[in-house]
């Protein structure tokens, strides 16, 4: 018996999709441009699917800060945050996350899946329940996986069902709800009034992923859980630098007043090497100046306005209302391919992603945008959607029938884990 | 609640799941306890999850996710139920 045995049934299902014009598992970017740009295949593309939010990869202050703690600090910690790999800029970071989002706690973990998986599988034990939305990111059901405690799953963003869940659970037992701001792969928006009040009213705990929501959303661009009002009820806040922070990295906030022992007991946070000084300083400083930036999110809001609507001026059916993530659904898995082969050749680049990384087995491009793009840009991308999308009969007079083949979910009852959340690329 | 938990046997629990799975099997397969979710009645991720918040709700009992893994046959859901059910 081979090792690999298992994985033949993925690789017979891979060798008969159509890669002859290309393949989205092997994409390079030969050389980067800007935020919003790369070489590649030797052509010059515009990048939409980058979840480079706030486009502060090129932020000039945050390059500084990178530069400086390089410079003066080396590449690399070269150890976990409870030894020697703690420096003056990690407590710095956390310093500057608990002021943003005005907590008293703030840990940093070495990427947001480790955090997710941090946080999730330490803070149930064998006892607790976990409560997760269906179309929960990998890092989430990887989290639960990871813990001992009772995983029960409730249907996407559905506060009744959530609320028949947590009813048939014993209430002295210790539950902790999973919620995420912005879902990535459809760009649907969670409706937390309701998911927390339904949450507070069984007294569980709330922990809220803004991994695509920060800098995104709320006022001050803290997320969905500051947009919706209800911080003051969500006790843990998680998210990730590595979408509109510009870098890498993961972190925790909250106002739990036991909160530290994390420290100790998270096995992702303590068996792991911290971020190197360089990505501290710039995810510092990538913070401060989301805090102070509030046109960056209004520029993101308005390309986001522009792609959304003109991809439905075309024809195209969306997975949600307007956000920064526009999914545009696909009838099948070969058009999909076809099309997303299509537009890269014509310069532009969108995440292609499938089942079981995208929920209710479709197929999805997946676009997000940046404060960073042009109309002009925009626009560009309008066109080359438009151009493929009649090429394919996916939107015009061709247009091919909506219903997809029955079957269409390669998902099974062995593998639920995983159902819906193994993420590709986002 | 019209169901008496007490009175519930595997006979019983198995006969509600054959009738809850009745909408799922399009093919009209006859079901027994070792007939195949995946490969005997085609059944997706998603399909399965709906006929297994109806068993749920059925029987006002949490199915975690934790055991879905066992449960391939429509056998070990009877029994998983009944399990369960007496605790
Ligand atoms: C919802 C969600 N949570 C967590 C993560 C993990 O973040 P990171 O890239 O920092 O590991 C991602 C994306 O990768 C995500 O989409």
């Amino acid at each position: 018996m081979d090792l690999f045995d298992k994985f033949e049934p993925l690789l017979q299902a891979k060798a008969k999709l159509p890669f002859e014009d290309g393949d989205p598992f092997t994409v390079c970017m030969e050389k980067v441009i800007s935020q919003t740009e790369a070489i590649i295949n030797g052509r010059h593309t515009v990048l939409a699917g980058t979840n480079n939010y706030l486009g502060l990869t090129f932020d000039r202050t945050c390059i500084e800060a990178a530069h400086q703690a390089l410079d003066e600090q080396g590449t690399g910690t070269t150890g976990s945050r409870v030894l020697n790999g703690t420096y003056a800029g990690h407590r710095g970071l956390e310093e500057a996350l608990a002021e943003f989002y005005g907590t008293a706690h703030a840990m940093v973990f070495s990427t947001g899946y480790q955090a997710n998986l941090g946080m999730i599988s330490t803070l149930c034990g064998p006892k607790d329940f976990l409560l997760i939305d269906a179309d929960s990111h990998a890092s989430i059901y990887d989290g639960c996986k990871m813990g001992d405690a009772t995983v029960v799953r409730f249907r996407h963003n559905d506060a009744n069902d959530l609320d028949k869940r947590l009813r048939r659970i014993d209430a002295s037992a210790g539950r902790l709800v999973v919620l995420e701001g912005l879902y990535s792969m459809l760009g649907d928006r969670a409706p937390l009034k309701e998911l927390v009040a339904v949450a507070k009213a069984h007294g569980a705990s709330v922990l809220v992923d803004e991994a695509h929501s920060l800098g995104v959303y709320g006022a001050t661009g803290r997320g969905v859980s500051q947009e919706d009002g209800v911080e003051d009820q969500v006790d843990f806040i998680v998210g990730t630098f590595s979408k509109s922070v510009g870098t890498i990295g993961g972190f925790c906030v909250s106002n739990h007043p036991k909160f530290e022992v994390m420290r100790l007991v998270c096995r992702p946070y303590l068996f792991t090497a911290s971020l190197p000084p360089s990505v501290v300083a710039s995810a510092t400083a990538a913070v401060k100046v989301m805090g102070r930036s509030p046109e960056l999110r209004e520029q993101l809001w308005r390309n986001a306005r522009q792609l959304h609507d003109g991809l439905e001026k075309l024809g195209f059916s969306l997975g949600a209302p307007v956000s920064p993530i526009s999914a545009v659904k696909i009838s099948d898995q070969a058009t999909a391919m076809r099309f997303w082969a299509g537009l890269l050749k014509a310069g532009v680049y969108v995440n292609l992603a499938f089942p079981p990384a995208t929920p209710q087995g479709i197929y999805l491009l997946r676009c997000s945008l940046s404060a960073a793009h042009t109309p002009e840009q925009i626009a560009f991308m309008l066109e080359k959607f438009k151009e493929v999308g009649l090429a394919l009969g996916e939107i015009g007079p061709n247009r091919v029938s909506e219903t997809r083949p029955a079957g269409a979910d390669a998902r099974t009852i062995a593998s639920p884990l995983t159902a819906g959340a193994a993420a590709a690329t986002g | 609640m019209t169901i008496n938990k007490d009175s519930l046997t595997e006979e019983t629990i198995f006969a509600e799941v054959c009738r809850l799975l009745g909408p799922f099997n399009k093919r009209g397969v006859s079901v027994t306890r070792t007939t195949n979710f995946s490969s005997d009645l085609e059944l997706d991720s998603l399909a399965v999850m709906d006929l297994l918040a109806e068993i749920e709700d059925h029987f006002d009992i949490t199915v975690p996710l934790n055991v879905l893994p066992d449960l391939e046959k429509v056998g070990d859901v009877s029994a998983a139920v009944l399990k369960i059910i007496k605790g």
